[in-house]
């Protein structure tokens, strides 16, 4: 019912002894004190857990932690270039893309994930083209689509969007 | 850098890195898990609790129930005293705890449990024709119960024209995004508590009255909060029991809510039912205005939303009548939540302004005009600061009104019927006691300590930045500590009013100690020299209210019967902010909410279960991303409206106010259909 | 949440020994709807093995412009896919309308179809359910039912399925590769896939235990012309009110060939034959094709909070179809 997990996270290989029923989300909080990654519902129906796991955005609520041993793990606190904070980060800061700052973590890792996806080609639901292979042309439709799975009950989505727009633009 | 100016957070930085913490996140040595256990019923009592099930688990180190819990003292309200007694006032309700050494055990726990009932029958809907309606003397926020002025009967019999129309709003949740978390830990007869609340001091207080010991004993840390909306003015059933759990075991005990749990175990807002009746004349002129309000509370505590509150301010009228109603059920207590009273209040008052207009054959912007009063039109208090006019003239000007047809569904193009409405906005002015510390050292720095809370309205910085310029001190020789209770008396956030009161504190405390380093010629004595400072209430001397006005245009699907809100524009007169750039932010917050309020939010409850159906946010839906666009918030900053020592009047509620009656409005002048019950679904577009 | 067991299999055979003779063994795939309900006490597992790894995800488009799309393929793979998306466009759009993208980039295909309904009280384990726990009753039929289904009902269950992208399955026509424990190949036909409720509402498809989806084979599009529309409460993130999928291929002005399915009204995808018997071979205007729609309803049980639904989708079907036309 437990065993050794090894966590690669923020480029670090982390052995923890876990119940099989620890998510990632409760490993990072309750056992690695990596406490950046919220928890808002622990369902998958919020977003504020969201990290990037080899990459890609997931809510880490509802993996288990013995379930990606071996995966990278990307959240918050492993953003920054050393002292300096990631385009993103500073963005958020500089159009107020918060309030309470509870979902902005998960906001900041879901838009890294987010620009990767349009890099590669992924459409949205509103994508009129389907079709199309190109990297998607961020507008602010494109990007309130792809950032709804991370909720922001302080109402923050206008300096969300345009955080984004400028990382995305630059 | 002086207050007024558009700094970024301070905290801006630890937010976005994940260096915050929140209550839940600070470390504590060998910590227990608490999870609280829901009761199954409406209405009833416990008869046995089981929990050889969950005590069989060796992870699991106690159970608490109401057999064996600590007894609390006399203070505190109803549904703070967790398990000390059988009975069962509503569904969710505490019933038991179970503490264990990790979360995963203490919820297998939980589930474990079994506990049994004797069941009675439950009363859980809202229903105006419920014989036993209480009429309360007094409304939430000391408004009066009912009050009324002239004879509004007489006048409505003799109007040219009269609305009769009922609105309703539906439960609601604060959803804020971090759920209720608490760690509790004693030593001796003293508590800490890491907590995420709205007030420190007034949490620890609260602790205090419930564990009958002075509060001074009790240290309550809330530096970081992930949102309230008044889901934690007090500390919840969940709070408490941690530091039960934490009294039994000797233990620091860590509660989180889960989603679920929130929508039971922290308050939501009343559902409300208004009765709205308008009297005009031809020309516009309002002659009587009649408004009806009933809400709910539960059977343990009583709070009753002052629905009805706004319309004593709002326009002018000889004959005034307000009324509220009081139904008890079994339901958890309902709360303040984002504008209380006047969000649920305006949107009656404000889509029965539009039906008036329609059926006077004006236009909505002029009607209001027409209505402006001299004075409050309730108490006659002359207005300090309104500008509800400018608010609706300026706002039409930008959102170009004028061109506005009023013919309802005649804007088709393709599968889109477009529409656009208006709605005006209030809400009080409220300022407390609070006091402050300022402190200068002899090496030129300063330290201000304020018992209040940033739950991300900015007021760290906006404290900071009033304190550099009361101090007019160099910014970097200037910290500001708040978000703990032992930083002295603090009002809660809520009502707007937090910033205004604790900044009114903080402005005395740093003039007073600027006047005290004078008397020492500048010079800081060797030990420092620090001063208290501290605000009262202004007297009720004035009628102290902010006002706005909301523009919208809608687009609805005429196939499916979904809106979208293209453009939300508001302008919003509430004096001089501390800081720009965050009350912005606070007043678009707002209106998100406002937008959600319409379009999506209710807690619905099942008739006979008395449970809170769609307990969690795939099913409680509030707006996303993608449903928010054209957000456009604008400030008059007018001198009379700087009536608070802190400057302006408080931004945190007056963006939802009004904001679904726009879009109500909005709905009907696109489609033809009125909706007057939120939230505005596709089957009450489609008129089904 | 119970204490389980976990298992990660490295091929099928393993897979299907790991499970065998353990009937509280799940399956796990993504997890986005497995972990979700086993954290709210609805499944409680004492074995999960994790089928993830396993070698069912890739999407191989045939010579016949077929498409075998792997089991465990993740929704963001399935996004990506250029065949599907140049092709298949109803599908594409269905997948995107569905959750969210963090869920997405770990749902699979096979975990999508097998999710479970999200009736309120099916999540809420202090409730009656008679899918969830059989014979204790059920609470939406006499409570709050507004989001479930009105078609395919019993008076034992009213659940609606969820799911976005088998409702696009459903109208393409797809046929579910199943793996039986003892290696041999089943094909079901995604129609037959899930059972409607009856008075058995528990037993939800008509696989067997131990058995596993290993992908999902889509014959060649009917037609190219094809979308998905996704009625709901707000414009994003949120489960069906109502949706629909169609593919539609128009001759001469007249309809060759349709296929509907809807999604939100009923406890599987629910394919519209009638609707499509009837419009083939006419020229029909919305009222013709809500007539039309409305045929495909004459078993239709709504109950008073969700009977608004029969309206919505006939609107909702002539809608998407003048916009395919």
């Amino acid at each position: 019912m437990s065993g050794d997990v090894v966590l690669r996270v923020n480029g670090e290989d982390r052995v923890l002894h876990l119940d099989n029923r620890v998510t990632l989300l409760d490993a990072l909080r309750e056992h690695l004190r990596l406490t950046g990654t919220k928890k808002g519902c622990d369902h998958g129906q919020c977003g504020a857990c969201t990290v990037l796991l080899d990459g890609e955005r997931a809510n880490s609520c509802l993996l288990l932690a013995v379930a990606v041993a071996g995966r990278a793990v990307t959240t918050v606190e492993g953003l920054a270039d050393g002292a300096e904070p990631h385009p993103l980060q500073r963005a958020f800061i500089a159009h107020d893309g918060f309030q309470c700052g509870y979902c902005t973590p998960g906001q900041i890792c879901s838009a890294i994930g987010m620009l990767a996806e349009a890099a590669a080609g992924l459409p949205s639901a509103v994508s009129a083209d389907l079709a199309g292979t190109a990297a998607v042309d961020l507008d602010d439709e494109e990007i309130r689509e792809r950032m709804s799975g991370n909720l922001c009950r302080c109402g923050a989505y206008a300096g969300i969007v345009a955080a984004i727009r400028e990382v995305a633009g630059g | 850098m002086s207050a007024g100016t558009g700094l970024s957070r301070l905290e801006g930085r630890d937010k976005v890195t994940g260096a915050a913490l929140y209550a839940y996140e600070y470390p504590v040595e060998d910590p227990l898990y608490v999870w609280p256990v829901g009761a199954t019923v409406a209405n009833g009592s416990v008869v046995e609790v089981d929990p050889a099930a969950a005590l069989a688990d060796p992870e699991v180190v106690a159970v608490l129930d109401h057999t064996n819990a600590p007894r609390l003292g006399q203070g505190g309200i109803a549904d703070q005293h967790v398990l000390q007694s059988p009975d069962v006032a509503y569904r969710g309700q505490i019933v038991a705890g179970v503490v264990a050494t990790t979360p995963e055990a203490a919820r297998e726990g939980a589930e474990q449990m079994l506990v049994r009932y004797v069941e009675r029958p439950a009363k859980v809907v809202l229903d105006p024709s419920d014989p036993s309606l209480e009429e309360p003397t007094a409304a939430f926020g000391g408004h009066p119960g009912s009050d009324a002025k002239g004879d509004v009967d007489a006048a409505l019999a003799a109007a040219d024209v009269v609305v009769d129309r009922v609105y309703t709003t539906p439960t609601e949740h604060h959803n804020p995004m971090e759920t209720v978390a608490t760690i509790a830990q004693w030593s001796g007869d003293r508590l800490l508590v890491y907590d995420s609340n709205q007030g420190p001091w007034t949490a620890a207080v609260a602790f205090g009255a419930l564990w009958d010991i002075p509060p001074e004993r009790v240290e309550v840390v809330t530096e970081h909060v992930g949102g309230g909306f008044g889901a934690k003015v007090r500390p919840t059933p969940g709070a408490v029991l941690a530091t039960m759990a934490a009294r039994v075991t000797g233990r620091p005990c860590k509660l989180m809510l889960t989603r679920q749990q929130m929508f039971t175990m922290s308050p939501g807002r009343s559902a409300t039912r208004s009765r709205i009746r308008l009297g005009a004349r031809h020309d516009g002129t309002l002659t009587a205005v009649d408004h009806d309000a009933l809400q709910y509370s539960s059977v343990i505590h009583e709070y009753v939303e002052h629905t009805g509150a706004a319309t004593r301010t709002m326009y002018a009228t000889d004959n005034l009548r307000i009324t509220h109603r009081l139904a008890r059920l079994n339901l958890p207590t309902p709360r303040v939540m984002r504008a209380p009273g006047h969000a649920p209040g305006m949107f009656a008052l404000e889509s029965a302004m539009d039906e008036l207009a329609y059926a006077l054959d004006l236009d909505p912007l002029a009607l209001r005009l027409a209505n402006e009063p001299a004075v409050e039109p309730a108490g006659g208090l002359p207005f300090a600061g309104r500008h509800l006019v400018e608010c609706l003239t300026v706002g039409a000007e930008r959102f170009g009104w004028a061109t506005r047809d009023p013919t309802p569904g005649m804007r088709r193009h393709g599968r889109w019927l477009f529409g656009t409405g208006l709605a005006a906005s209030t809400y009080p002015a409220l300022q407390r006691a609070a006091t402050a510390t300022a402190r200068a050292e002899p090496d030129g720095g300063f330290h201000v300590w304020v018992g209040a809370v940033d739950l991300g309205t900015g007021a760290r910085t906006a404290l900071w930045q009033l304190a550099v310029e009361a101090l007019d001190a160099p910014p970097s020789r200037v910290s500001i500590h708040i978000g703990h209770s032992s930083h002295g008396q603090a009002p809660l956030a809520g009502g707007s009013s937090g910033t205004a009161s604790w900044g009114g504190a903080v402005r005395a405390a740093c003039t007073a100690l600027r006047e005290r380093l004078a008397e020492h010629g500048g010079v800081v004595p060797a030990d420092g020299l620090a001063v208290t400072g501290s605000t009262e209430p202004p007297p009720p001397d004035r009628s102290r209210h902010s006002y706005g006005a909301h523009f919208c245009a809608v687009r609805v699907d005429a196939d499916t019967g979904q809106v979208r809100v293209d453009r939300l524009l508001g302008v919003f007169a509430h004096g001089r902010p501390l800081n720009a750039r965050t009350a912005h932010s606070q007043l678009l917050g707002g209106m998100v909410m406002g937008v959600s309020m319409a379009l999506h939010e209710q807690t619905v409850v099942d008739p006979r279960l008395g449970m809170f159906v769609n307990h969690d946010l795939a099913q409680y839906h509030v707006a996303t991303n993608a449903d928010i666009r054209g957000l456009e918030a604008h400030s008059l900053e007018r001198a009379d409206d700087d009536v608070t020592l802190a400057g302006g009047k408080g931004v945190g509620e007056l963006g939802i106010v009004g904001a679904a009656a726009a879009i109500a409005n909005a709905v009907h002048h696109a489609t033809g259909v009125r909706v007057r019950d939120l939230p505005i679904t596709l089957e009450r577009v489609r008129g089904q | 949440m119970r204490a389980f067991r976990y298992a990660r299999a490295t091929d099928p055979g393993e897979a299907a020994a790991l499970v065998a003779g353990v009937p509280d063994a799940v399956y796990l795939g993504g997890g986005t709807n497995l972990v979700d309900l086993m954290k709210l006490g609805v499944l409680r597992p004492g074995l999960v093995v994790d089928v993830s790894g396993l070698p069912y995800d890739t999407v191989a488009h045939r010579p016949d412009g077929g498409v075998l799309i792997g089991g465990a393929v993740r929704g963001r793979r399935l996004g990506l896919d250029e065949g599907i998306r140049s092709r298949f466009p109803a599908l594409t759009r269905a997948l995107l309308s569905g959750a969210s993208a963090q869920i997405r980039t770990q749902a699979t295909v096979a975990g999508n179809l097998l999710q479970r309904t999200r009736c309120p009280y099916f999540q809420d384990t202090g409730t009656p359910c008679n899918r969830r726990s059989p014979g204790s009753g059920c609470a939406a039929i006499p409570g709050v039912h507004r989001d479930l289904a009105v078609i395919g009902t019993s008076d034992a269950c009213v659940a609606s399925h969820p799911s976005d992208l088998a409702v696009a399955l459903a109208a393409y026509d797809a046929v579910v590769e199943v793996r039986r424990p003892d290696g041999e190949q089943r094909l079901v036909p995604i129609h037959e896939l899930h059972r409607l409720p009856g008075d058995t509402p528990w037993i939800e498809t008509v696989l067997e235990p131990g058995d596993l989806i290993t992908g999902v084979h889509l014959p060649p599009p009917a037609a190219p012309s094809a979308t998905y529309r996704k009625v709901r409460d707000r414009w994003s993130y949120a489960f069906a009110v109502v949706s629909v999928a169609a593919v539609l291929r128009v001759e001469a002005g007249r309809v060759g060939d349709v296929r509907i399915a809807l999604g939100g009204v009923a406890p599987r995808p629910w394919r519209l034959w009638a609707t499509e018997r009837a419009l083939v071979g006419t020229d029909p205007g919305d009222d013709d094709v809500r007539a039309a729609t409305r045929l495909a309803f004459a078993d239709a049980r709504p109950l008073p909070g969700n009977a608004f639904k029969l309206d919505l989708a006939a609107d909702l079907v002539a809608a998407v179809l003048r916009e395919l036309r």
